[in-house]
C-alpha cells in the first residue's frame, strides 16, 4: 500500500535513527546498568575511577612526623594532640614539593572555634576552657601568650 | 581556591529562622513558566480534539485555530527548561540516557511523542493547502515566491494527492491522531504534575492528587488563552475591517456576531472544566488540614500565613470566583469574557506559582522559610534567565511564533 | 518507485532495530541478578555521628570543604554543623550559621543571645550525605548523572549532569546543592578518593573528638559495625524510608 497516509510515520522514523545515531556517537561505551540496577545504578562506570582520582589534600599528621619530629613530639604529649596538624597549618597536599610552605592559621578565630566559651548543659563544650572573645584581650593572636603546641602552660 | 565562583540562587532567596545551609529556591519562575506553558499545550490540543473526536460542531471554528496555536506553544514549552538548566547543551541526554525512574524524562520522551502527534494532525489538516500553495506558487517570478514554493514542497512530503479519497483518507488520519492526543496531551501534563506530586521530599507537592489538579488546570488555561487569543485576532481584524477603505469580503458585524457565539458556547467547557479544577484543589487542602500530618503545621503556616494573598486573595479570589461569576452571569460580552479570561490565566498562573515557589517557601527543617524576591532588573544572565523579563520572554515567544506560523499555516478565516 | 520505497523502509526499520539493540538503556537486570551482584560486594560504607562527643568547633566543615574544592565563601557546603538549644521554657532554637564553617563562637542565635542558665539541654549535630540505602535523589535524575556504587556511596558524573536541579528537591536531607563553579549537582561523597587509599573520610580526620566515624558496615569486626550493632543508634527522618546509612548515637527528637 502506498498511501500519503505513512509520509509522516518515515519522517518520525528518520528522526528517530537520526537520536540514535547521536546516541551512539555521544554516549560513552560504558553507560549503561551496574551493580545497583536501573534504578540507583544507571551510570557511566568509568566515573567512579574519576572520584578516585580525586586529589587527596588533607595527608593526616603521619604526613608530618618524620620530617617534624621536634613539633610533633611535645603536642603529642599534649592535650592537643587530638588536633591534626592540618587543622592549624593547613592541607599539606604535596609539600613540601607544592606548596613549599605552608600558611599556619593564628587567627584568634581559629582558636575560639573552640575555646569561645559556650556552657551549655549536656556538652562537651562546656567542659572546654573558654573565654569570651568579646573580653578577653581582643585584638591580640592567641599565641602571643599561649603555646599552641603547650597548651597547659601559661606563656612560652 | 581562588577559582571563579556563583551563586544566583543566594540573590532571589531570603532565608528565615532555621534554614539548611544548601537550602535555596532553586526551582524559581522559569518553573512556575514551565508547567504552564505545558498546561497550555496541553488545553489548546483537548480543545481542538473536542471538535475532531466528539464532534463538538459549535467548536469547528476553534478547532483549527487551537490546532495551530498549540503547536506553536508546544515550541516554546521546553524553553523555561533550557533556561533553567544549568547545563542547557546536555538537555538532549534525555533522549540518549533516560533514566525511566525519573518524572523528567519520562516527560522527555512522552513530550517527543507529542509533538510527533500534533505536528502529524497539522500534516493531515493542511495537507490539501500545502499541496495547493506549492502548486500554484511554482513557476512565479521572484525569490520569495520559490522560496515559498520550496517551503510548501517540503511540507506536502511528496504526497500531491488530493483526490476525494485520499482527502477522506487525511480526515480519518485527523480523528485518529486527535483521539490519540487526548490521552497522550493528559499523559504530557499528568506528568508535570507527577513530577511535583512525586517528590516525597516536599510536603507541599506529594500528593497524588497533583496530576489530576494539572490536568484540570492545564485544560483551563488552555481553553482560556485560546479564547482570548482568538477574541483579540477578531477585534483586530473587525478593527481593520472599520477603518480600511479596502473593501472585505465579510463586515464587521459578521464577524463579530460569529465571535459572540462561538466565545459564549466555547466558555461553557470553560466553566465546567474551572469547576472541576477548583474542586480537586480545595479537596486537597481539606485533606491536608484534616488529617494535619507532621508537616501541617509549617504548611499551616504558609498556606494561611506567609502565602495568604497569594494563595486566598490572588489565585482563588481574582484568579478563580471572579472570573467564575463574570462567564456565569446572564448576557455575556466580548469585553466582559475578555477581562475574565485574562483573570482565568492569571489564577492558573498564580495556582503555578503557589505549587513551585510555595513549594519552597518552607525549610525540610520544618523550623524555617526562605522568600523568593523575584529578580527585576537583569544584572547578569542568570537573573535575566531566572527573572521577571526571562518568564516575559519565554510569555511572548509562542505568540511570536504562531505569528510567523499563521503566515505560513493560515489558521484564521472569517464567518460567511 | 514503490518497491524502491518500501525497501526503504523495510531496511530502515531494520537498521533502526539492530542500533537499538546493543542499547543498554533497555537490558534490564533481574532482580536476583541485581542483588547478587550487590552481595558479591565486601564493602558497604556507613558513618557514625555521636552528638555527645561535637562540640562544635566546624573543623570538619573546613576540612570538607578544601579537601573536596567546594569554594571557601560560597554558602553551601558538603557537610555542615547546626547547633540545637531546648530552652527551659520548652523552646527550641537552631541555627547553622555558615554551615558551622567558622565553628559556634557566640551566645547569639537567631538574631537572639541565649544565656546559657536558660537552656534545658543543647547539642551540636553534624550532617553529611545519608548515602541512603534507597536513594531517592538517584532515582530522579532523568539522565543516569547520578548513582550508587556497589559499596553504596552515591557520587555525581559531572560530565553528564544537566543541572535540573530535581536531586536538590529529592533529597530531604538538604545535602545537594549546585557546584559553583562546575554548576552541577554537587554533593558529599564520602571522600571517596580516601577511603578508597585507605584513608579515612577529611572530616573524620579532621574532628578532634571523635564524633565522627567511617567504616564497612559488612565487616562485623569494623567498630563502626560492632557499635552500630551493639549500641542505641537512630537515623535521620527514617519516615522517608530511604534508609539512611548514617547512623546517630544520642540523636534528639527535637533534631531536624
Amino acid at each position: 500500500m502506498s498511501s500519503h497516509v505513512l509520509r509522516p510515520l518515515w519522517v518520525v522514523i528518520i528522526i528517530v535513527i537520526l537520536i540514535l545515531g547521536a546516541r551512539f556517537i555521544i554516549v560513552p561505551p560504558d553507560f549503561g546498568i551496574q551493580e545497583r540496577g536501573f534504578m540507583y545504578g544507571y551510570h557511566r562506570k568509568s566515573n567512579e575511577d574519576d572520584w578516585k582520582a580525586f586529589k587527596v589534600k588533607y595527608r593526616t599528621r603521619k604526613y608530618c612526623k618524620d620530617c617534624h619530629p621536634d613539633k610533633y613530639e611535645p603536642i603529642m604529649s599534649s592535650k592537643h594532640r587530638i588536633i591534626q596538624c592540618e587543622n592549624c597549618h593547613g592541607p599539606a597536599v604535596d609539600h613540601p614539593e607544592d606548596p613549599p610552605k605552608l600558611v599556619v592559621d593564628k587567627s584568634r578565630s581559629l582558636c575560639i572555634r573552640c575555646h569561645a566559651r559556650l556552657r551549655y548543659p549536656g556538652t562537651e563544650r562546656a567542659k572546654i576552657k573558654g573565654i569570651d572573645p568579646e573580653e578577653h584581650n581582643t585584638g591580640m593572636e592567641c599565641s602571643m601568650c599561649h603555646n599552641p603546641h603547650k597548651p597547659d602552660m601559661e606563656g612560652w | 581556591m581562588t577559582e571563579a565562583w556563583s551563586y544566583p540562587e543566594a540573590l532571589w532567596t531570603v532565608k528565615d529562622l532555621f534554614v539548611y545551609p544548601n537550602e535555596y529556591i532553586y526551582w524559581s519562575v522559569q518553573i512556575v513558566m514551565y508547567p504552564l506553558m505545558t498546561g497550555l499545550v496541553a488545553g489548546a490540543f483537548v480543545l481542538s480534539s473536542l471538535y475532531h473526536v466528539f464532534g463538538l460542531k459549535d467548536l469547528k471554528d476553534m478547532a483549527k485555530f487551537s490546532l495551530v496555536f498549540s503547536f506553536a506553544l508546544l515550541l516554546v514549552a521546553p524553553m523555561p527548561l533550557m533556561f533553567h538548566l544549568q547545563q542547557p547543551l546536555r538537555g538532549m541526554e534525555v533522549f540518549f540516557t533516560p533514566h525511566f525512574t525519573s518524572a523528567i524524562s519520562a516527560f522527555g520522551i512522552v513530550f517527543f511523542s507529542y509533538s510527533i502527534v500534533v505536528a502529524t494532525e497539522i500534516w493531515f489538516v493542511y495537507r490539501k493547502f500545502f499541496v495547493e500553495q506549492a502548486l500554484a506558487l511554482k513557476g512565479k517570478e521572484g525569490l520569495g515566491n520559490s522560496l515559498k514554493q520550496k517551503l510548501y514542497a517540503l511540507l506536502t512530503l511528496g504526497a500531491y494527492d488530493i483526490s476525494e479519497k485520499a482527502l477522506q483518507k487525511d480526515e480519518k488520519a485527523v480523528k485518529i491522531l486527535a483521539g490519540i492526543g487526548i490521552p497522550v496531551a493528559c499523559f504530557l501534563h499528568g506528568y508535570a504534575g507527577f513530577i511535583f506530586g512525586s517528590v516525597k521530599a516536599n510536603a507541599l507537592w506529594m500528593t497524588p492528587l497533583m496530576p489530576v489538579i494539572f490536568i484540570m488546570s492545564a485544560i483551563v488555561s488552555g481553553i482560556a488563552l485560546c479564547m482570548l487569543t482568538y477574541i483579540v485576532i477578531m477585534e483586530w481584524k473587525k478593527f481593520r475591517i472599520k477603518t480600511s477603505r479596502k473593501a472585505w469580503d465579510v463586515t464587521a458585524a459578521e464577524v463579530g456576531g460569529a465571535e459572540v457565539d462561538l466565545i459564549r458556547k466555547t466558555s461553557r467547557y470553560l466553566i465546567g472544566f474551572m469547576i472541576a479544577a477548583i474542586t480537586l484543589e480545595i479537596l486537597d487542602l481539606v485533606f491536608r488540614g484534616y488529617t494535619a500530618v507532621k508537616s501541617w503545621e509549617i504548611l499551616r503556616s504558609v498556606i494561611y500565613g506567609k502565602d495568604f494573598v497569594d494563595i486566598f486573595i490572588l489565585q482563588y479570589t481574582i484568579g478563580n470566583l471572579l472570573p467564575f461569576i463574570m462567564l456565569v452571569l446572564p448576557g455575556l460580552t466580548i469585553r466582559r469574557t475578555a477581562i475574565a479570561l485574562v483573570l482565568v490565566i492569571f489564577g492558573v498562573f498564580m495556582m503555578r506559582w503557589n505549587v513551585v515557589i510555595g513549594g519552597q517557601a518552607f525549610s525540610l527543617s520544618f523550623a524555617g522559610y526562605m522568600h523568593y524576591k523575584l529578580p527585576f532588573i537583569p544584572e547578569n544572565i542568570e537573573t535575566y534567565k531566572e527573572g521577571f523579563f526571562g518568564a516575559l520572554t519565554i510569555g511572548v515567544m509562542p505568540f511570536a511564533l504562531f505569528w510567523v506560523i499563521n503566515k505560513f499555516i493560515p489558521s484564521l478565516k472569517y464567518h460567511k | 518507485m514503490s518497491i524502491s520505497r518500501r525497501d526503504f523502509l523495510i531496511s530502515t526499520l531494520k537498521i533502526a532495530a539492530a542500533s537499538a539493540l546493543p542499547l543498554s538503556a533497555f537490558k534490564i537486570l533481574s532482580p536476583a541478578e541485581a542483588r547478587a551482584s550487590v552481595e558479591a560486594s565486601t564493602v558497604r560504607w556507613g558513618f557514625i555521628v555521636d552528638t555527645y562527643k561535637c562540640v562544635g568547633c566546624g573543623f570538619c566543615v573546613k576540612a570538607c570543604k578544601l579537601e573536596n574544592e567546594v569554594p571557601y565563601e560560597a554558602p553551601v557546603t558538603r557537610t555542615w554543623v547546626e547547633r540545637y538549644l531546648i530552652l527551659k521554657d520548652g523552646r527550641m532554637v537552631a541555627d547553622t550559621p555558615l554551615g558551622g564553617r567558622d565553628g559556634f563562637t557566640s551566645l547569639e542565635i537567631q538574631e537572639e543571645v541565649v544565656k546559657p542558665e536558660d537552656v534545658a539541654k543543647a547539642f551540636f549535630v553534624p550532617k553529611l550525605c545519608n548515602q541512603c540505602e534507597n536513594p531517592p535523589c538517584v532515582q530522579v535524575c532523568p539522565v543516569g548523572a547520578t548513582y550508587q556504587t556497589a559499596d553504596g556511596v552515591v557520587l555525581v558524573d559531572r560530565t553528564w549532569c544537566i543541572g535540573c536541579g530535581y536531586c536538590i528537591m529529592a533529597c530531604p536531607y538538604g545535602v545537594r546543592f549546585f557546584h559553583p563553579v562546575y554548576k552541577v549537582a554537587e554533593k558529599c561523597t564520602f571522600c571517596y578518593h580516601r577511603i578508597n587509599k585507605g584513608m579515612k573520610t577529611a572530616c573524620v580526620g579532621a574532628c578532634p573528638f571523635g564524633a565522627r566515624q567511617i567504616g564497612n558496615l559488612k565487616d562485623p569486626n569494623d567498630p563502626v559495625t560492632k557499635t552500630i550493632m551493639t549500641q542505641r543508634v537512630a537515623v535521620l527522618k527514617d519516615e522517608y524510608g530511604t534508609k539512611p546509612q548514617v547512623y546517630y548515637i544520642g540523636l534528639d527528637e527535637n533534631v531536624r
